[in-house]
């Protein structure tokens, strides 16, 4: 029964969280609230572990609170239960974008949308840089412009965006390299 | 059955290294699935992330989704879905079992310090890859920054404009642009043929 319980919520969970990753916060207090699975400071340390862990937030917090709740199957029918809204939805969407591929109607859609995603995108690896490379808090408290910049994470920064030209490295390469670096350089 | 465990197998590894929310797995995508194998192009790609940010749930999953399904059908889908779940669920069953202060480890916490450095290329990259296929002209460029300037800016806004929203309202403009050009050149051909 809590089985079901939690695949249904989580479900819930998946089906009205556009925009993925802390989309799904909002659902996942108010789930903490109705149900007491998890408390407020588990969602807390479960951005951090999100933060330093593969997968997106939604994912992490199901497999979680499920597991929390109802051991090793709750973890997984958790997480199964947020994924299946939207694989039902995306597999109804393939099918019409197969059918309409070509028409006129889809490719204007997409005029408009391909720029807005890039824009979106933008945007998030701007907020990444935020904390990567720059250190605000140091800024703020000394008004020096050397302050604002984290120096070791730009020049890491610009080697791998060098590195990325020059060699043709898969890209999991260089997510290493940046643990390693990070870990021997005390980022 | 070999192709769907080879499906199965190449997203628990995509799965595995995506940090950052999705966007990061572009060029890992990329790599993987259009240049050492022709399951996708970058093209179509870039328009199953447009989608995958208006529809529910949680953007990479919905890309892998997307890729399976393209590949070979519903069982594709299942297959490329599950597969991109199981490492992140391996990963958190583990944390929650045996590592309660995870996160506050101090090599964790250096290492994806420079991991969110990394990222950062990552995401760079892709936007300068996808650029010149997306933003085409005047219209492309202005929907662009302005998208962009919402989204950066959107914790100063009054009202909170949902991303939905904003890709929605983008593909709108998009139909209303390309018909808007399509009604001025019949004009100006019943205006030549008068």
């Amino acid at each position: 029964m809590i089985l079901l319980q939690l695949m249904l919520q989580f479900a819930k969970t998946g089906l009205f969280s556009v925009g993925g990753g802390l989309a799904t916060l909002p659902f996942l207090y108010e789930m903490s609230d109705a149900t007491g699975w998890f408390s407020h400071a588990d969602i807390a340390d479960m951005i951090a572990v999100s933060e330093s862990t593969p997968g997106a937030i939604g994912i992490n917090m199901s497999t979680y609170a499920g597991f929390r709740t109802a051991g090793l199957a709750g973890g997984i029918l958790a997480s199964l239960g947020l994924a299946f809204p939207s694989v039902v939805i995306i597999l109804i969407i393939a099918r019409i974008l197969h059918k309409f591929r070509d028409s006129k109607l889809v490719e204007a859609t997409f005029y408009g949308l391909r720029p807005a995603s890039i824009a979106m995108i933008t945007a998030a690896g701007l907020n990444v840089a935020r904390i990567a490379l720059f250190d605000l808090d140091a800024y703020a408290r000394t008004g020096a412009l050397t302050d604002l910049f984290v120096w070791k994470a730009l020049i890491l920064a610009a080697l791998i965006f060098i590195g990325q030209q020059k060699l043709k490295w898969h890209p999991v390469a260089f997510i290493a390299l940046s643990a390693v670096v990070g870990i021997l350089f005390k980022f | 059955m070999k192709e769907l465990l080879d499906l199965y197998w190449t997203f628990v590894k995509i799965g595995l290294v995506t940090f950052g929310g999705g966007y990061a797995m572009l060029p890992i995508l990329e790599r993987e699935l259009a240049t050492k194998r022709d399951w996708t192009t970058l093209d179509e790609l870039r328009d199953y992330f447009s989608i995958g940010q208006c529809t529910p749930g949680v953007i990479a999953l919905n890309v892998s989704t997307f890729i399976g399904e393209k590949r070979m059908g519903i069982k594709g889908a299942l297959a490329a879905t599950t597969g991109f779940l199981t490492g992140p669920i391996a990963i958190i069953l583990v944390i929650a079992a045996f590592l309660k202060n995870f996160a506050q480890l101090e090599v964790i916490q250096h290492a994806f310090a420079g991991i969110r450095v990394c990222v950062c290329v990552l995401i760079v990259q892709a936007v300068r890859r996808l650029w010149k296929k997306s933003v085409v002209d005047p219209f492309t460029m202005g929907l662009y920054l302005a998208v962009f300037a919402l989204n950066v800016f959107s914790g100063r806004l009054p009202v909170r404009i949902p991303a939905a929203a904003l890709v929605i309202l983008s593909g709108l403009s998009g139909i209303a642009v390309t018909m808007l050009r399509n009604a001025r050149k019949a004009d100006r051909k019943g205006g030549d043929a008068a």
